[in-house]
């Protein structure tokens, strides 16, 4: 444990020379795989942001809401939008406002902000989630591939009633 | 061993001769050693009860605190473990690696206990605030979430004094060297030590960089702190914080296998270069808190959490191997030679030190390190960030990787520190087991929990009250509850912990330890039988084919974790 007398600059064993070049391999077989699937995979993270600020992005919800609104849910409106459409979905403390309702197999670009802390997108069970931060609009261009009532929860800690920010996302076939 | 130089004339330390050791111990640096190792000690306290309090809160069929009271607690709680027990007991570490084990000074020790001074003013003032409420911020504080200004200034004095204590490091080692008071190179557990400084410097110049603002926009002489540029510099404060504990943590890996087994790294070079690879990579692996947030693009964020974390990663894999390796070249020569495995049966398995960095690597490798690994992955991150994986990943690296291999390096810092002969051995021989099976659980646990989508700082997964119902999949409640019932059996272990520590500081006779003596045997592996490293190689007979032939089962289960999330991220909603 103490200061070595001889000189550790010493040539690398066999046995150790084979692992460190087998762990190398992985190491570059985990590198590779992110562009792999950049350019083959169906579930990349969104990069499209915008900035935007909090009554702009009230005011798109709320036009969006407008046009589209089909139904009330417990109080919040639901939405069906066209597909290939904008779909604004805003976070604020404690509510996901509107609730959407989307067609199994078509695209849609879901923009999502907050308008007041970090709230977290969680789609259950299929198991998406992003970072929402307020003063971004984040996009996504999402096709639902089932159908059926999906949980939206919010998974950044946003005050006290954090864990009363759920929705749905209802999707038809 | 190296032989005793008295310090350099001129030098006005005092030290005592240690017995065991031939070391000559600045006295000074002996006391802050203890009082920064009291210091952790009280935080893990404090900790491992808002520990228990937050395990019965989400062991859902318990569901114990009210939920002001659950997040104020978990505030508490990652304060005090991530940030409080953890750098105590690294500075206590540096004063120990850069004054004792160099034989040498403490520099200045009078700015040493200014050091102290701010950052247990400063763990105290945090505690103060967040327990008075108004600053239920998470440890993360993310902007625009506000705490109570005294809340981050507890936070930067607290910085601030470790950043104090890191310089004083180097410069101890500086001195040292001047003053030529240790033979030939630095040890390899110093060189850890010295990895892990590099580290801890950068780390909390960021950490400044995040919080400094956010107490200016706290008392309002900032209008706004972007919540990205924030997130930003606190990860950049935050992970390679991490990284200091790894490093800490791998260090003590070395030195509890010299300590148990006699074991010498087969092989010093290619243990230190796997050190030179935490420094120079793994800070930006910070990227990877950032991978789903509105912003960088695919290039950074895979770059980031890529090409530097990934060698990172390869240091990682060269320690899985040396470690383990040497261990058993050293029992290879004490005669246990046959077959594949003859020398980890009859490995010393009831004495804390060894079990220690069994448990402590293997959970830390197959848990923490796989799993983080896999969530640190570009796209996998989407399905896995913010649930309850998060914190059981790091449960397994931070708590059953270095938390644990902290608890068990005590064992033997008390006797040559404290001076004091340890009681309750035959607990000590069983804490480890506990402790590690209990973290186990709860790793595994919350890892379960976050697969069926439970997100993580939450206080109610069943979410009654809301006005849309949604529910998660029942077996939740399952995994919860194992997670629960591995947290009350990590509790014990870490009663058992504080029972051995307290009871030998505090009602121990004093007792010049005469000579440096495993716990539950009478014998010195380091003197009996390391054996020393001649240059040669292991060869026949010592060559370690048992440690190659695990190192490929960890890997093998490495391949097969890391395949099947791809395959699992492959079933979601198609996103771009
Ligand atoms: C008996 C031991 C421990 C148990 C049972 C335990 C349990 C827990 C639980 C239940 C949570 C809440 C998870 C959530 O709701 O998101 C948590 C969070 C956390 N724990 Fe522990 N813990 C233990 C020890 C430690 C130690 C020793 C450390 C650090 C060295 C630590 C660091 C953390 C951190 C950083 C968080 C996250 C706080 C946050 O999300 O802001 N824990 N722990
Ligand atoms: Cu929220
Ligand atoms: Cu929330």
């Amino acid at each position: 444990m103490l200061a070595p007398q001889q000189t550790w600059w010493k040539p690398l064993h066999r046995i150790e020379r084979s692992w460190v070049l087998v762990a190398f391999v992985w190491c570059i077989f985990l590198t590779i795989m992110m562009p792999i699937w950049f350019f083959m995979g169906r579930q990349n993270v969104p990069v499209t942001t915008y900035r935007v600020d909090a009554e702009t992005y009230q005011q798109l919800v709320a036009d969006f809401v407008d046009q589209y609104q089909v139904d009330t849910l417990s109080g919040v409106p639901v939405v069906e939008p066209p597909p290939n459409s904008d779909v604004y979905l805003q976070a604020r403390q404690w509510q996901w406002y509107p609730v959407l309702k989307l067609k199994k197999g078509e695209t849609y670009r879901l923009h999502i902000s907050s308008l007041d802390v970090q709230h977290g997108f969680s789609l259950q069970p299929t198991n998406l989630n992003l970072q929402i931060l307020p003063g971004y609009d984040y996009v996504a261009t999402l096709t639902p591939t089932q159908s059926g009532d999906f949980a939206l929860v919010c998974n950044e800690y946003c005050g006290i009633a954090h864990h009363l920010m759920v929705s749905k996302i209802i999707v038809t076939e | 061993m190296t032989a005793a130089t008295m310090p350099a004339p001129g030098a006005k330390a005092e030290f005592r001769s240690c017995p065991v050791t031939g070391l000559q111990v600045d006295l000074a640096a002996e006391k802050l050693i203890k009082a920064n190792a009291v210091a952790a000690v009280v935080f893990l306290l404090i900790g491992g009860f808002f520990a228990l309090l937050l395990a019965l809160t989400r062991w859902q069929a318990i569901h114990l605190l009210p939920a002001d009271w659950f997040y104020r607690i978990l505030t508490g709680h990652g304060f005090d473990m991530l940030v409080a027990w953890i750098v105590f007991f690294e500075v206590a570490g540096l004063y120990f690696g850069g004054a004792v084990m160099l034989n040498a000074r403490l520099i200045a020790p009078k700015v040493a206990w200014v050091a102290y001074v701010l950052m247990v003013v400063g763990a105290v003032l945090v505690n103060v605030m967040t327990l008075l409420g108004g600053s239920d911020v998470m440890f993360t504080a993310y902007v625009p979430l506000k705490a109570h200004p005294l809340w981050y200034l507890g936070v930067i004095l607290f910085a601030v004094g470790a950043l104090v204590a890191v310089i004083l490091f180097f410069a101890t080692i500086v001195v040292a060297k001047r003053e030529n008071t240790y033979g030939g190179t630095v040890p390899l557990v110093t060189f850890g030590l010295i990895a892990a400084a590099i580290i801890a410097l950068y780390t909390l110049l960021s950490g400044a960089v995040a919080f400094v603002p956010a107490f200016l926009w706290a008392i309002g002489i900032l209008p706004k702190v972007d919540p990205a540029f924030y997130r930003n510099v606190f990860w950049s404060f935050g992970h390679p914080a991490q990284q200091i504990n790894l490093a800490a943590m791998v260090a003590i890996w070395y030195a509890l296998a010299a300590l148990t087994v006699g074991a010498n790294p087969v092989n010093e070079k290619l243990s230190r270069w796997a050190f030179v690879l935490y420094i120079l990579f793994i800070n930006l692996g910070s990227a990877h808190h950032l991978l789903v947030d509105p912003g960088p693009s695919f290039a950074w964020k895979a770059t980031n959490t890529s090409y530097a974390m990934y060698l990172a990663v390869l240091g990682s894999l060269i320690h899985a191997f040396s470690i383990p390796a040497a261990v058993e070249v050293a029992q290879r020569r004490k005669g246990f030679t046959r077959g594949l495995m003859e020398w980890l049966w009859k490995a010393p398995w009831r004495e804390p030190g060894f079990s220690t960095l069994v448990i402590s690597m293997s959970l830390f490798g197959f848990i923490g390190g796989v799993t983080g690994v896999v969530i640190g992955t570009e796209q996998i991150n989407m399905s896995a960030h913010n649930t309850m994986r998060l914190p059981g990943h790091f449960h397994a690296t931070v708590v059953s990787g270095t938390t644990l291999a902290f608890m068990g390096l005590t064992y033997y810092l008390i006797p040559l520190i404290f001076r004091k002969e340890l009681k309750l051995k035959k607990l000590a021989s069983w804490q480890p087991y506990v402790f590690g099976g209990g973290m186990l659980l709860v790793s595994v646990g919350m890892i379960v929990s976050g697969l069926q989508g439970a997100p993580r700082r939450h206080w109610d997964i069943t979410f009654t009250g809301a006005p849309i119902d949604v529910a998660l999949p029942g077996a939740v409640h399952i995994s919860l509850a194992i997670m629960g019932v591995g947290a009350l059996i990590a509790i014990t272990g870490g009663i058992m912990y504080l029972a051995v520590v307290l009871a030998s500081v505090f009602t121990g006779p004093t007792r010049e330890a005469s000579r440096l003596t495993l716990v539950m045997s009478e014998e010195n592996p380091l003197v009996e039988h390391a054996v020393p490293n001649l240059g040669k190689e292991p060869e026949g007979k010592l060559t370690p084919r048992g440690s190659l032939t695990l190192a490929f089962i960890f890997l093998a289960f490495f391949v097969v974790y890391y395949l099947s999330n791809w395959w699992l991220l492959g079933r979601a909603w198609y996103i771009r």
